[in-house]
């Protein structure tokens, strides 16, 4: 191998990219390996690897692994972690960051339904700047298949049904249009938000 | 105690414990006149509370023993007990100080045989156990307490209890009639030796210090080892007074961590080896008798490190690298369960004790803005030693100016103790 090739083999490109391009990413470092973020995840055993290791696998420069994990996609924001840390290190806002970030990249993980979710859930408020709940729901139960969807929506019929007795659920909503008043300002306003990110993150 | 005499070459030395009574000493056995002031009724600190010193395990009382006889043995040395520094103004070379001591209603005629502690029956709180244990209201200290003389409480002031004391003493040594006093004098040069408090457990949430019985701090633990303490010198459960044999110790319990101690208090890491000797003394070889130490790292500086070996060697003794997340506790058994990840390898584990100990910071015992006259504070309170003193005549001594284990602190004495006499000497000279 040559010398370079070991240099770069060596050098920590991945912090340094984790510093400069994820949300509160500049924090990593700060971590010293205590493990109570670790263990205060309510959620924890159903983590691959824990907030504490995925800092540690950053640091080690583990790329491919961090960003395709599905780990930081458990992430409920019980906020735990960040009350905890005896660093302050923002925990929750770190895995959100590393999080949007993969997922801009395009490493994140296809099929993960968190990922899933968010991306129905974002298209939905940005559209109008309301969250149509039953348009939601519906995109969520047909995103693997109409026959899926169909399967869920039976399982799910009794909650609808009481959902509509007591008028939380608009049937009308798939057909209105509802939403905020100025949607074009909201669309400026998000794409100009969405520029001044990429500038400064240098997508 | 109107026969205090002191001018603007004495040294005002704050603070009883181990770092006033090295700074003290070192003092006046260079020739200064020094008046130490102790606000608890005995010299002796937070040093007459431990069991064992590490690393060579002796007994601190000891090494106190020969401090007390020096100081109270020593012509240049005033103690005041029960006393504590109300006001200071001033500047180098010239400080006024206003003192309040409170009363003891006990006079020096008293000779300590314990005969109105006898006479009576209320009990009161031990501070010097931390509460684990009750005492009479007419009580010495501690065994080895220096002045060498009982203390009322102020409780039974009043009562009749008070006086079956008083008709108990054979030396008429007790006066009820004691009032607080307030005491003006003059000082040049100050040393502030007012060391430490633990830090407060039950600030440390998860870890349910003031939920869970079996869940103790390290001084805790020190006062169980000591055959006149609380337990009697043997390792119980306080919730069903059960042996613990199965004991873990958290490290860094407050310290190091921004929502608690920002600092790391330096001695815990040694404390909690040296304590799981102590499982070798209460129960020899036991294989059933076990000490599992849950750590981000071990700091066993320099010298110690040969401790931290000894330790590693005792196959009694585990550790897990790891800071505990939170502790939770079976209802039947009222065991202590530990939760967390291990840092090695990643693995959850919940984990079941007998008894759990804190190894719990260091705060200061008086927040260093409060002393006023330009003392500087540190960001965890202490005094700052590094800041610009220009002028200033106020030296920190020992675990006032950061947290120290007891061979530091008393370097740190020594060194303020040198300070002071320098102002001194300073003033002296220019009056001579």
């Amino acid at each position: 191998m040559s010398n370079t090739a070991m240099v770069k083999k060596y050098r920590n490109d991945f912090l340094r990219e984790v510093e400069e391009k994820v949300e509160e990413g500049d924090w990593v470092r700060m971590c010293m390996q205590c493990g109570v973020c670790a263990g205060s995840c309510p959620l924890g055993d159903a983590w691959e690897h824990p907030p504490q290791e995925i800092f540690m696998m950053i640091r080690a420069g583990k790329r491919e692994e961090v960003l395709g994990s599905d780990s930081m996609w458990m992430c409920t924001s019980c906020y735990n972690c960040i009350v905890r840390c005896p660093r302050e290190l923002p925990i929750t806002h770190i895995m959100h960051g590393l999080a949007n970030y993969a997922h801009r990249l395009g490493l994140a993980p296809k099929a993960n339904p968190t990922r899933r979710f968010a991306k129905i859930f974002w298209d939905n408020i940005a559209t109008s700047g309301r969250v149509n709940e039953l348009k939601l729901s519906l995109g969520l139960y047909f995103m693997d298949g109409f026959g899926n969807g169909i399967k869920k929506a039976l399982a799910m019929k009794d909650v609808g049904l009481g959902l509509l007795k007591t008028g939380r659920l608009d049937p009308m909503g798939l057909f209105k249009a509802g939403g905020i008043k100025d949607k074009s300002g909201l669309q400026k306003a998000l794409k100009k938000a969405r520029e001044i990110e990429d500038t400064r993150k240098g997508y | 105690m109107t026969d205090v005499v002191a001018t603007n070459q004495t040294i005002l030395v704050v603070g009883g414990g181990i770092s006033g009574m090295t700074a003290a000493i070192e003092s006046a056995e260079c020739g200064k006149d020094v008046i130490l002031v102790e606000r608890n009724p005995s010299l002796g600190g937070r040093v007459s509370q431990l069991y064992r010193y590490f690393p060579k395990l002796c007994k601190p009382s000891c090494g106190q023993e020969i401090n007390q006889r020096r100081i109270m043995a020593h012509p240049r040395v005033r103690v005041l007990t029960m006393t504590e520094v109300d006001k200071i103004e001033g500047e180098a070379g010239n400080y006024s100080v206003t003192l309040k001591t409170a009363p003891r209603y006990v006079n020096e005629k008293c000779t300590a045989c314990g005969d109105c502690a006898e006479a009576i029956s209320a009990e009161v709180d031990d501070p010097h156990n931390f509460n684990m244990k009750k005492h009479k209201a007419a009580y010495l200290p501690t065994n080895m307490a220096a002045p060498q003389r009982y203390v009322l409480d102020p409780s039974i002031i009043g009562t009749e209890d008070a006086e079956k004391a008083r008709a108990a003493c054979k030396y008429d040594a007790i006066d009820l009639d004691m009032q607080e006093e307030s005491l003006s004098l003059n000082v040049g040069a100050v040393i502030w030796a007012t060391g430490f408090k633990p830090y407060d457990a039950a600030k440390i949430q998860p870890y349910g210090y003031d939920r869970f019985d079996n869940v103790v701090t390290n001084m805790e633990f020190e006062r169980m080892m000591d055959p006149f303490g609380p337990t009697g010198g043997k390792l119980l459960r306080p919730s069903d007074g059960k042996e613990a044999k199965k004991i873990a110790f958290i490290q860094c319990a407050g310290s190091r961590d921004r929502n608690h101690l920002k600092h790391c208090s330096r001695f815990c890491c040694m404390a909690s080896l040296k304590q799981t000797t102590y499982l070798t003394e209460a129960y020899g070889d036991d294989d059933d008798a076990s000490a599992t130490i849950y750590y981000i790292d071990i700091r066993a500086i320099d010298r110690f490190e040969d401790f931290y070996q000894k330790v590693k060697d005792d196959k009694k003794v585990s550790f897990i690298k790891s800071k505990v997340a939170n502790i939770t506790q079976d209802r039947e058994s009222k065991n202590p369960i530990l939760h967390g990840v291990n840092t090695e390898g990643y693995h959850r584990y919940d984990d079941e004790y007998d008894l759990v100990v804190l190894a719990v910071g260091m705060d200061p015992e008086v927040k260093a803005d409060e002393i006023g006259c330009k003392v500087a504070a540190n960001t965890s309170g202490f005094i700052d030693a590094h800041a610009d003193d220009a002028g200033c005549g106020i030296f920190g001594a020992g675990c006032a100016t950061d947290a120290l284990d007891v061979n530091r602190a008393v370097q740190n004495s020594t060194a303020a103790s040198l300070k002071a006499i320098q102002v001194i000497n300073k003033t002296a000279g220019a009056e001579a």
